[in-house]
């Protein structure tokens, strides 16, 4: 797709920033405040002007593809659907700053992630639609499919990450949680794992506040990063509604797994904007106040504003604008496209050789199917 | 042809999937230095190297886990879990990974992975150390499930699950790995065919792993009084071998089922319904069960009582005879 390559392109082109330390104290690593200007250490690490509007263009269809599922999902055409809305930044920064050929093993929340990768909207929203359990081809886009039982996947990733140090390639392989999931016994296994094997994993958190109805102070008696020094790994505690310093940490984290070989953590601090499904109601648990101070702090708004601080001619406004209204039409034909499932199809999909149980039961639904139809006929 | 132990027969098995595939690669707790608690990979990693007989950290959610990822990548993972009261850390991994992946995946994705389970009790061990948990693997959609009862068995099975593109959980009989019997070069069985060990008229013992030798015993026993009893070796439990259990049924008409899980909702339960299915008109008794008792298994001293014995089966044949 054009806009993988489009953005690709930019990312390659961009060396390796300088080395940012490691950050374990203090506040979260930020290049750009949310009025748009930027900070003493975006002011030191400095802008890349093409790089930043090739994210903010990601970012953007992101929300796009977000924001046109949710109201398919309220027409009834999907089942259900959860936002990454106010996760954008978290997501692009880091995707963006990973080659094309490292493998990444997310949840299921990744949507900008998958998009940026190439996925389809008519892949994505198959899952959704309740059609099947996952839509794309893992090995067409180097992009597992999605974990639901949280924080499995990092193990997953870790054993993948196995295969790459036997074979001495300069993968990263890249696994994205959130803070609800590094409670799971699974990603402290897969901390502890990649770190006593030494594995070119890098694990990426986006910490967005809630867990459903639970808030992270509830989740952890600690900052999640600092976990990353008892592990024995580095990690960068980064603001993850930044998405220039998403991309800087994500860089400078691949880069030190490239040369060192070992596993790295980013704790990006961001916040889930909707509810955690389409079946949520966070009113229920969280205040208007704290939405209101995070809406403060989005994105998108701070990277727009940025551009134009810098001048941005308004034709790349209007040319997004134009290709965002495309990706909605899109994802709205895709939806309404996709082919119905049927059970008799499902029964191939178990076992890569013959059950003899399973093909019993095979022949006979397909049976009963045929006496059932004759019936209505 | 040649004389080896259970434990000898599976580290030949092992030896032999890993030289003629280099994608095949050993895991678990204190497998490679050590060569395992049981010793059935020792001596492989001096052959193999570390990378293919891996020591892992102590957790079993971990070594299923990283398994998915290394088979991800076209690796052939067989991972052995030290006892089987150690698999339940495993088990979302096993039943919600594991198993699903393939369907998940809308069949794109196989996952070819072993997992041993040195299974049973028998040995005096303490808790945790001598459980039965088929039933939980085989209620697993995605799962394949095999149980070993002699050498050759083991040697040839535990090729045949590496082969298999499909997660296979692979029981060993941990009482009767020190048993001695004769290997076979090749075998002429595949992986999910039971075996008949005897024939018999009056009634048919099926065990599988562990108590095939308690039903051998009993069904010689029973010989001695005049009955003719058989006995089936089910050697695989997913999927079950229901044509051969079916002939032998209407042979005798009466089946006791044997085996050292709790009989409440174990395999024998599914012998019973698909054979009462299938054989309603040829049975003379209802098939029985002969297995643990509904409660956790019990300190070693009391072992004995506990396991399916030669005469409880006797009585459950006797039964059976007398209905």
């Amino acid at each position: 797709m054009s806009r993988q390559t489009d953005s690709q392109s930019t990312t390659k082109t961009r060396p390796v920033p300088p080395t940012l330390s490691v950050i374990t104290e203090g506040s979260p690593l930020s290049f750009v405040n949310p009025d748009g200007t930027l900070t003493a250490d975006g002011e030191a690490h400095g802008i890349d002007i093409e790089l930043t509007r090739g994210l903010y263009r990601e970012m953007l269809l992101a929300r796009t593809l977000d924001r046109e599922a949710l109201s398919l999902q309220r027409q009834g055409e999907l089942n259900l659907w959860l936002m990454c809305l106010g996760q954008e930044a978290a997501q692009i920064g880091s995707v963006a700053a990973l080659l094309p050929s490292d493998m990444i093993f997310p949840s299921y929340r990744e949507h900008a992630v998958a998009l940026y990768r190439g996925v389809t909207p008519a892949e994505l929203l198959v899952q959704w639609r309740g059609l099947a359990h996952s839509g794309w081809d893992p090995r067409k886009y180097n992009l597992q499919m999605a974990a639901l039982v949280l924080g499995t996947h990092t193990l997953h990733a870790t054993g993948y990450a196995v295969g790459a140090r036997m074979e001495r390639t300069d993968e990263v392989v890249a696994a994205y949680f959130g803070d609800g999931a590094t409670s799971q016994g699974d990603v402290n296994e897969a901390f502890n794992w990649a770190s006593a094997g030494s594995l070119p994993v890098l694990f990426i958190c986006q910490n967005n506040q809630w867990a459903i109805s639970t808030p992270t102070s509830v989740q952890s008696g600690g900052q999640i990063f600092r976990r990353a020094a008892a592990f024995g790994m580095p990690t960068w505690f980064v603001d993850g509604n930044d998405v220039l310093a998403v991309h800087a940490a994500t860089t400078a984290a691949a880069a030190h797994i490239r040369v060192n070989g070992g596993p790295a953590l980013i704790e990006a601090e961001t916040y889930r904007m909707a509810g955690h499904s389409s079946s949520d109601d966070p009113t229920r648990y969280r205040s208007d106040e704290e939405l209101e101070s995070w809406a403060g702090r989005d994105p998108l708004t701070r990277i727009e504003k940025l551009l134009r601080l810098m001048e941005t001619p308004e034709s790349f406004f209007a040319e997004l604008d134009e290709s965002a209204e495309c990706l909605g039409a899109e994802v709205r034909d895709a939806c309404r496209s996709l082919e119905p499932t049927e059970l008799a199809d499902l029964f191939g999909n178990v076992y890569a050789e013959p059950h003899d149980s399973l093909e019993a039961e095979r022949r006979s639904y397909q049976e009963s199917a045929r006496a059932l139809a004759g019936v209505n006929r | 042809m040649s004389t080896m132990s259970l434990v000898g027969a599976l580290n030949a098995g092992l030896r032999k999937s890993m030289t003629d595939d280099d994608q095949v690669i050993l895991m678990g707790e204190d497998i490679g230095t050590l060569g395992g608690v049981f010793r059935v990979t020792a001596g492989l990693r001096e052959e193999f190297g570390a990378d293919r007989v891996v020591d892992t950290p102590l957790a079993e959610s971990g070594i299923i886990g990283t398994a998915i990822g290394l088979a991800l990548r076209g690796y052939r993972p067989v991972c052995e879990i030290q006892f089987d009261g150690f698999v339940y850390p495993a088990f979302d991994q096993i039943v919600s990974q594991l198993a699903k992946f393939r369907a998940r995946s809308g069949g794109r994705v196989a996952l070819p992975i072993v997992i041993r389970i040195p299974v049973g009790g028998g040995i005096g061990a303490v808790e945790h150390h001598s459980e039965s948990n088929e039933s939980y693997f085989a209620h697993t959609a995605g799962l394949r499930v095999v149980s070993c009862a002699t050498p050759d068995d083991a040697f040839h099975m535990i090729q045949q699950a590496i082969q298999s593109d499909d997660p296979v959980i692979f029981y060993e009989p941990k009482r009767r790995y020190w048993d001695k019997g004769e290997v076979r070069d090749q075998s002429d069985r595949n992986l999910h065919e039971a075996r008949v060990l005897r024939e018999g008229s009056d009634c048919t013992l099926v065990a599988h792993g562990p108590t095939v030798a308690t039903a051998l015993a009993a069904a010689l026993a029973a010989a001695e009084d005049g009955f003719s009893v058989g006995v089936v070796d089910l050697r695989t439990i997913s999927p079950l071998d229901l044509s051969t259990l079916a002939e032998q049924t209407m042979t005798s008409g009466r089946v006791v089922v044997v085996h050292e899980a709790s009989t409440f909702l174990g395999i024998g339960a599914e012998i019973a319904a698909a054979i009462s299915e299938s054989c309603f008109y040829s049975l003379r008794s209802p098939v029985l069960r002969v297995g643990a008792f509904n409660m956790p298994y019990p300190p070693a001293k009391v072992e004995d009582a506990f396991l399916p014995s030669v005469d409880r089966v006797l009585a459950a044949v006797d039964h059976a005879m007398n209905y």
